[in-house]
């Protein structure tokens, strides 16, 4: 399937090549069109003049930029007066015998592929490489091709014809292969690009017709779909969507969904109201009777140009508020795969929105999604799945592709791994439907964790990121570690340690640490050496990577034979592990503390770890008011203590009266952390004093009674320390 | 009457009720041309008067050759019936009749095939001829073979119908390749409203 442009695709670095002979054409035209509107107003009909002063400002603007623009532009200003002459001969075959085919690489996509868009740019719904103002790349000097000299030639009639000759000239230019280069360039070198945009704002039906059947193909071009925009065409195709004529408005429709590929297209469809306008489009007929192919026409091109607008953020809004959603629920029932696919396309697109999610939710989307999984049109199985991939971050989705039985077709299409967006479409939402537990025991029913462990081999990226996501999630479950360990599946694993990725880094060590949960893989880990591997990822400049590495390690520290050894042997490991608690981001520092705490457990690394400072650095953390944190810090700071005078050295550092605090919070998981740190710190009698100055016997007083058998210990021991204490001091003050 | 025409009418397209308001309206014309020329009838003149207020169609050489059309017998006068099967095509013609109707009229000898001499009429005035052009002609004789090179199917140097067809299959905007010959949609649509307005809407 072929790609449109994506942040993936290579566009060669073009250099400022504007032809500056492109003001004084369009300086022609715009005379000569003048006379044209003249003559067609004597026969009675409108015309407008204005636009057309406009459309001539940008050439002024190119005069002055460009470093060769003047030199290239006298070379090309000579061939037209050389190719008028030839021209008038009459005969096109002199000039085609000299350049044959042009040197430029193509870069653009074919018009086949115009419904599919590569899942990067769906995912990325801001800029890509294209925002970019396309620079033109240096042309071979005076070699222009026969296909330039050809569409001059027509440009000439487009230009100083009436209605009658125009037309003509522009059936013509439709025998051009239009998906070519050469030609595209060649209309807009000759300033055939402007009277076409003229053309528009005519009411001249026919050659609107006309113009926009060749823009709708040379739109395919990225520096003509600019060139459009500046010229102030995406105005006028909007404003051509009113139009009674079905053809006119669905060619302009569809070459807005052409235009709109980079952001300022979109954002002037927007403010010229054209979002609206294509979401009236939608409701122009009703589902039921969308037998005449003429009708369900203009639905398939507004929901192209929906689909195209809908990669802006405000776009997705705009098409909300224009009552868009209701419309693309209801055309998501029928049947045509060539409406489907641009209706899911824009669905999956705004499923990045909270609101969309909603109302896929409520409005029995999911059910269709689900169906259409099975569609005999791949491209479109890729869209179900890429929306369902989107949506499932929502755990209401997530249930709704299980109940509706979704999870069994997106399984089994895991067999057609050719097809590598689809596949990658089919992992993400595998993957994200794995988040809930009951998805992924019926994944096991279908076997999907021995498919995906097949797939951890040569798959391009964007399908592993998504397989490995997806066997983490599995990992939660006991039994899949085991089918992983039993189809080989641990040392693609470990291998995938060395990517540089971050995203896929993410996901990798994650799945890493579900499978070291067991101890029979964490051995296979450690001999693959797995662990200096997460471990070296701890350098990663990403703190994601860092973040799910630290996390990653906590099982392993934990189910490793000999760990303490093991972790002894990372030179310099402690001190990279210590100093990470200096890091900005919260997540690392967690995850920094979830470590630590389990380290800490073997008496050896947590001395290395208080020559590396690290009980004044878990100190300063102290002060947080986020539950997971004060969780993790509160468990390493509990087990830290066990070691010299650390629980002396927190009390110095000020940690205690800060957990004191926690105790206020209405997280379990960081009472009983908290508790158990104050249990242990609370064998210093200056933190007892202190615990008892910051309140803390009442707190933990009513967690005595609780049923965590951990808390209810860890209270009643700190507790009584406190008590020993005051009694000790009592007993002291009064002999 | 009504009946007489009807049974002649070959385009089914049209009902009797609407059939009855274009005779009426034959009539009206009639009348009115008589009262400015004793015994005048439909002539051309009352027809393009009648083309151009309706339906805006301006241009003499087309007009001339649409009478000619309408004008099977050659009378120089329409008939009730020559108006209404000539009207037909234009108001609810399917693509197959306009095609005919449109290659009636580009055919100025009527000899079958449309030629360049005759697309040269027709194409001369539809270029505005720049100061730097040293010979007009030559630009409009382009402007012909590039018509004929899309259109000259079997490669004979003229246009038969056959070739006019396909083209104009290929590409509908070909229609009315050497100057609008149809009214336009707008005004067929004011026209059906002003005349057929007083048929009950069923």
């Amino acid at each position: 399937m072929a790609k449109q442009e994506s942040s993936m695709s290579k566009e060669p670095a073009h250099k400022k090549n504007q032809h500056v002979e492109g003001a004084e054409i369009s300086g022609q035209s715009q005379s000569l069109h003048n006379l044209t509107e003249k003559t067609e107003c004597e026969k009675g009909k409108t015309c407008s003049t204005g636009p057309t002063d406009q459309r001539s400002k940008p050439h002024m603007k190119w005069k002055s930029s460009g470093i060769s623009a003047s030199q290239s532009g006298d070379k090309v200003r000579k061939k037209y007066s050389e190719g008028e002459g030839k021209s008038r001969a009459g005969s096109l075959t002199a000039k085609k015998k000299a350049s044959g085919k042009s040197k430029s690489v193509k870069i653009q996509e074919t018009s086949k592929c115009k419904a599919s868009i590569s899942l990067e740019d769906s995912e990325s719904s801001s800029e890509t490489d294209e925002d970019e103002h396309p620079v033109r790349r240096q042309e071979g000097g005076s070699d222009l091709s026969a296909e330039y000299w050809g569409i001059q030639k027509l440009a000439k009639y487009v230009k100083g014809g009436d209605p009658t000759a125009t037309l003509i000239a522009l059936c013509s230019m439709r025998d051009f292969d239009l998906s070519e280069e050469t030609c595209q360039l060649a209309i807009k070198d000759t300033g055939c690009l402007e009277v076409l945009i003229n053309l528009l704002d005519t009411e001249e039906i026919k050659c609107q017709i006309g113009s926009l059947k060749i823009l709708k193909e040379i739109s395919q071009n990225i520096l003509i779909r600019h060139a459009i925009a500046d010229l102030g065409g995406l105005e006028i195709m909007v404003k051509i969507l009113d139009s009674t004529d079905t053809d006119l408005k669905c060619l302009a429709a569809e070459t807005i969904a052409n235009v709109a590929r980079f952001k300022r297209a979109r954002k002037t469809v927007r403010k010229h109201g054209g979002i609206k306008k294509l979401v009236e489009l939608l409701e122009s007929i009703s589902v039921a009777s969308s037998y005449q192919v003429k009708d369900t026409e203009t639905v398939r091109c507004a929901a192209l140009a929906l689909w195209s607008c809908s990669k802006s953020i405000k776009n997705k809004k705009a098409i909300r508020k224009a009552g868009g959603i209701p419309l693309l629920a209801r055309w998501l029932k029928c049947s045509h795969a060539n409406i489907l696919i641009p209706i899911v396309g824009t669905l999956q697109e705004c499923a990045s929105e909270p609101s969309y999610r909603l109302a896929i939710r409520t409005e029995g989307m999911i059910e269709t999604l689900v169906k259409n999984l099975s569609s005999e049109h791949e491209e479109l199985q890729m869209h179900c799945a890429s929306a369902i991939h989107k949506c499932a971050e929502d755990e209401e989705i997530r249930d709704l592709v299980r109940k509706h039985e979704g999870l069994q077709p997106l399984s089994a299409l895991l067999d057609k791994s050719e097809n590598k967006q689809l596949l990658a479409a089919v992992t993400g939402a595998i993957w994200k439907c794995a988040m809930s537990r009951e998805n992924v025991l019926k994944f096991q029913e279908y076997k999907t964790v021995e498919t995906l462990v097949t797939l951890l081999t040569d798959q391009p990226e964007e399908v592993l990121i998504n397989v490995i996501g997806a066997l983490a999630e599995c990992c939660q479950e006991e039994e899949n570690r085991g089918t992983i360990r039993r189809l080989g599946g641990i040392a693609p694993m470990v291998t995938l340690l060395t990517s540089t990725n971050p995203a896929l880094l993410v996901n990798v060590n994650k799945a890493v640490g579900g499978c070291a949960m067991d101890p029979e893989n964490m051995a296979i880990i450690d001999s693959l050496d797995g662990v200096r591997l997460l471990w070296s990822l701890l350098k990663n400049p990403n703190p994601g990577v860092q973040a799910s590495a630290a996390w990653a390690l906590c099982p392993c520290v934990e189910n490793a034979q000999n760990s303490g050894e093991m972790v002894r042997s990372f030179v310099a490991g402690l001190e990279l592990l210590v100093n990470l608690l200096k890091s900005n981001d919260k997540e690392v520092l967690t995850s920094i503390c979830a470590a630590i705490a389990n380290i800490a457990k073997d008496e050896e690394n947590l001395a290395v770890m208080t020559d590396h400072g690290v009980v004044p650095l878990l100190s300063k953390l102290a002060n947080t008011n986020n539950n997971k944190l004060r969780r993790h810090l509160a468990e390493a700071i509990a087990h830290c203590c066990m070691w010299g005078s650390n629980r002396v050295a927190f009390g110095e550092a000020k940690a205690v009266a800060p957990l004191a605090r926690y105790l206020k919070s209405k997280d379990p998981l960081v009472h009983r952390a908290t508790a158990q740190a104050l249990y242990q710190l609370s064998e210093d009698p200056n933190n007892c004093v202190t615990m008892h100055e910051n309140g803390v016997v009442k707190l933990l007083l009513a967690m005595v009674g609780s049923t965590d058998d951990i808390l209810q210990e860890a209270a009643a021991g700190c507790i009584a320390n406190i008590r020993r204490l005051a009694l000790a001091t009592e007993k002291a003050k009064y002999g | 009457g009504t009946a007489s025409v009807c049974n002649t009418l070959t385009n089914t397209l049209i009902t009797k009720s609407e059939v009855e308001c274009l005779i009426k309206l034959y009539d009206t014309l009639v009348a009115k041309a008589s009262r400015q020329f004793a015994g005048a009838g439909f002539d051309r003149t009352v027809f393009r008067d009648t083309l151009y207020s309706y339906f805006g169609m301006t241009d003499d050489m087309v007009l001339d050759r649409v009478f000619i059309i309408f004008d099977k017998d050659n009378t120089g006068r329409i008939t009730v019936e020559e108006w209404v099967e000539g009207l037909a095509p234009l108001l609810r013609g399917t693509l197959e009749e306009k095609m005919k109707y449109c290659f009636a009229i580009y055919d100025l000898n009527g000899d079958g095939y449309i030629s360049k001499k005759e697309m040269f009429e027709m194409l001369k005035h539809s270029l505005l001829i720049q100061p730097g052009d040293e010979e007009p002609d030559e630009v409009v004789k382009d402007l012909v073979d590039i018509a004929l090179k899309k259109m000259d199917y079997d490669r004979d140097g003229k246009l038969s119908f056959t070739d006019f067809e396909k083209a104009v299959r290929d590409e509908s905007l070909l229609l009315e390749a050497f100057g609008p010959c149809l009214p336009d949609l707008k005004s067929t649509m004011s026209f059906e409203q002003k005349i057929f307005r007083e048929i009950p809407k069923k």
